[in-house]
């Protein structure tokens, strides 16, 4: 996947741009907005990472005028703010997902590979299916190998959205606020929690995992165990 | 001249000066209009008598000739007062009337001689010879004969003299006048000024305890200062605010720098395998967050108690963000051991930021995980919402230890981590981070005993539109 890094600190962005390249995914890197906005207009890119405070034109302009000229490649907006209000006014100005500085890689890589996904959605889809494991969207059921497992309310909002994401890292944060709409930061395990639960229905008494946890990142749902 | 300068430079002496001229200027401009027109007055009065005698002497010579007038005009000359009458033949010479010698050239004018003129009576010796002013008519009948009658002009000049000495007079009282208003103004107003301003320079020079004076008389002045001191309160807190954090974010951070120091240097001298440093560098990013975190919480307090968009705010019953903490946390409580249970609940819709007040409870319900434990008896929590009065309470109780009553103030304050706390993780924010968002919604957070135990109640007012 082709990402544009718009970010005028150097550090900041090269580091990024090998973190990519060691993930599978090159990087392009603008060091103010003018810069990035013509290049996020003219080039095809998968993703963007715009940095919300940059010389000569803001993050958030840029994107709402990349918005404006009708291209909507997803945009997620790096800011050192980062309170509720600023997480407002960024997705309202047409990001797609927020993130504040300081944050882990994995946390970036794994909401920047959910949001290209998303140019492929599943939304629409009314069945998702990962490996021997169903589930149904308009009857809020699920079955795993034809055996109906019983899923609290919550449990099937996570599922759901683990399997929407199935193949791709989520992270702890990504769950609390897709599935809980809270966006602070756990302090403690309590989505680790609520995952194994979740893991114990879904996997007890099958042969093979399928809810994994990938180390400093978070978790994925995949069929046939983790590759890398 | 310099001086004069500085002193000018004075609003107390500016201002007297000031009204001095202006006074001054008033004074003399009403004096002079009044002399003039009582002036006028007077001497259009005289002309008008002065016409009168010229009438009635004028009947004399129309009746009796000559010797008639000359008869009329001695008789009126007898009586006293202060018409001039006068009768020449034509060749000047005083035949009859009350004046003795006059200014020359006055006869041989015919009509009203306008300005003063000056002239002698009859009885004035001329070792003292009083000139008088006067103004008079001379009529020059078609024998030659000149016949002036006139009136003595000693009142309006009288009066002139009155009106000036009281303009005098009144330019003495203004002058005491100024003097007072500059004591007044100088000494009493501007003195006050002069107290501020030596305040100010005080408080700046570094004493922020130091306050403006106030007189207690509730003018202008002590209404200003009042808001002055309140304005040096407001940044004298902020400034402690500021201190004190940076205080412990000096002392709270330097242990997790160090640490994460010393696992570095450990593993550089130590450390031979893979798995070794990975145990270091995983040991340093668990340090890091624990940082980051601690910035996080930092960076939102100071946030919230500079000001939050209330756009952020919606109308919600605080039981749905109740039950979502409730089922947030309830896996992790079982696992724990612990009884947590829900209890009463409240539709009420009040006005709240729904992130920032689910974080708070999960702060609340996450200390008491954290803290309540460790004693005999299995540990209870209950999470509830109650309407009490104007307020709906949210509140979250243990039977923990508890906080013990005299460090119950002190567990809000920031990165105050009581000591029974020490072992566990935490930034030592949370409390007060729950005082700042409760202070952001017009409410309170308040720690009771709940013998045993600790209960946190976050009180929100009912606003009006939810009553």
């Amino acid at each position: 996947m082709k990402i544009l890094v718009i970010e005028d600190d150097r550090e900041a962005a090269r580091y990024l741009e090998k973190a990519f390249a060691e993930a599978g995914h090159s990087a392009d890197l603008a060091g103010d907005g003018e810069t990035g906005y013509a290049l996020a207009e003219q080039g095809s890119y998968d993703a963007l990472i715009v940095d919300r405070m940059l010389p000569r034109r803001d993050g958030l302009s840029v994107v709402a005028a990349l918005r404006a000229q009708g291209i909507d490649t997803p945009a997620l907006i790096l800011s050192a703010l980062g309170q509720v209000d600023d997480r407002v006014t960024g997705l309202r100005a047409g990001g797609d997902d927020y993130l504040t500085k300081p944050y882990a890689f994995s946390e970036l890589l794994a909401r920047i590979e959910v949001l290209q996904r998303r140019s492929s959605p599943k939304e629409a889809e009314t069945m998702y299916r990962v490996g021997d494991l169903e589930l149904d969207r308009l009857s809020h059921t699920a079955k795993r190998a034809g055996q109906a497992i019983v899923l609290q309310p919550r449990e099937f909002r996570l599922l759901e959205y683990l399997m929407r994401h199935s193949g791709q890292v989520v992270t702890r944060t990504m769950l609390l606020e897709h599935v809980w709409d809270y966006h602070f930061d756990p302090q403690t395990n309590v989505i680790d929690v609520h995952v194994s639960r979740l893991r114990g229905k879904i996997e007890k008494g099958f042969e093979t995992p399928l809810l994994h946890t990938v180390r400093g990142a978070g978790y994925m749902l995949k069929a046939g165990g983790l590759d890398a | 001249m310099s001086r004069f300068l500085a002193m000018m430079k004075m609003t107390a002496v500016r201002l007297s000066a000031l009204y001095l001229l202006l006074f001054t200027v008033c004074a003399i401009v009403l004096v002079f209009y009044m002399t003039s027109l009582s002036v006028n007055l007077l001497t259009s009065q005289t002309e008008a008598a002065v016409n009168e005698e010229v009438e009635s002497v004028g009947q004399s010579y129309q009746r009796a000739g000559i010797a008639g007038l000359v008869r009329s005009v001695d008789r009126r000359s007898r009586q006293p007062g202060a018409y001039l009458y006068l009768v020449a033949d034509p060749a000047g010479r005083i035949v009859a009337g009350n004046v003795q010698s006059i200014e020359a050239g006055v006869l041989q004018t015919d009509g009203w001689i306008e300005r003063p003129i000056a002239y002698e009576r009859y009885g004035e010796t001329s070792s003292d010879p009083q000139v008088h002013t006067a103004i008079a008519r001379v009529i020059v009948m078609p024998n030659g004969i000149r016949v002036m009658v006139g009136r003595d002009l000693g009142e309006p000049e009288k009066i002139r003299l009155v009106v000036r000495r009281s303009l005098g007079a009144a330019l003495g009282i203004m002058g005491i006048g100024a003097f007072l208003i500059w004591f007044f103004v100088g000494r009493r107003a501007l003195h006050r000024i002069d107290e501020v301003s030596a305040a100010s320079q005080r408080i700046m020079g570094g004493d922020l305890a130091g306050r403006l004076p106030v007189s207690g008389s509730g003018d202008e002045f002590d209404r200003l200062a009042a808001n002055l001191n309140g304005m040096l309160a407001r940044i004298q807190e902020l400034n402690e605010g500021v201190r004190h954090v940076s205080d412990n974010i000096a002392h709270d951070l330097k242990t997790p720098l160090t640490r994460m120091h010393n696992r570095a240097e450990s593993a550089l001298a130590n450390a031979t395998t893979t798995k070794a440093y990975r145990a270091a560098l995983d040991g340093m990013i668990a340090d890091s967050d624990q940082l980051i975190r601690t910035f996080n919480a930092i960076l939102m307090i100071s946030r919230l108690e500079s000001g939050y968009s209330s756009e952020t705010m919606e109308l919600l019953p605080l039981s749905t963000v109740v039950q979502d903490v409730y089922e947030l946390y309830e896996p992790t409580a079982e696992d724990a051991g612990i009884r947590f249970a829900l209890g009463a609940e409240d539709a009420t819709p009040v006005r709240i930021n729904r992130e920032l007040v689910g974080q708070t409870i999960s702060n609340l319900v996450d200390n008491a995980i954290k803290y309540a434990g460790g004693g005999e008896k299995p540990v209870e929590i209950s999470l509830a919402v109650e309407k009490q009065d104007h307020t709906i309470r949210v509140i979250v109780a243990d039977n923990g230890p508890g906080i013990p009553p005299d460090q119950v103030d002190r567990a809000t304050e920031r990165f105050v981590r009581l000591e029974e706390s020490r072992s566990q993780p935490g930034s030592g924010l949370g409390l007060s981070l729950a005082k700042a968002v409760m202070k952001l919604h017009g409410g309170t957070l308040e720690l009771q005993d709940n013998a045993p135990g600790l209960r946190a109640v976050l009180a929100f007012p009912v606003g009006e539109e939810t009553k």
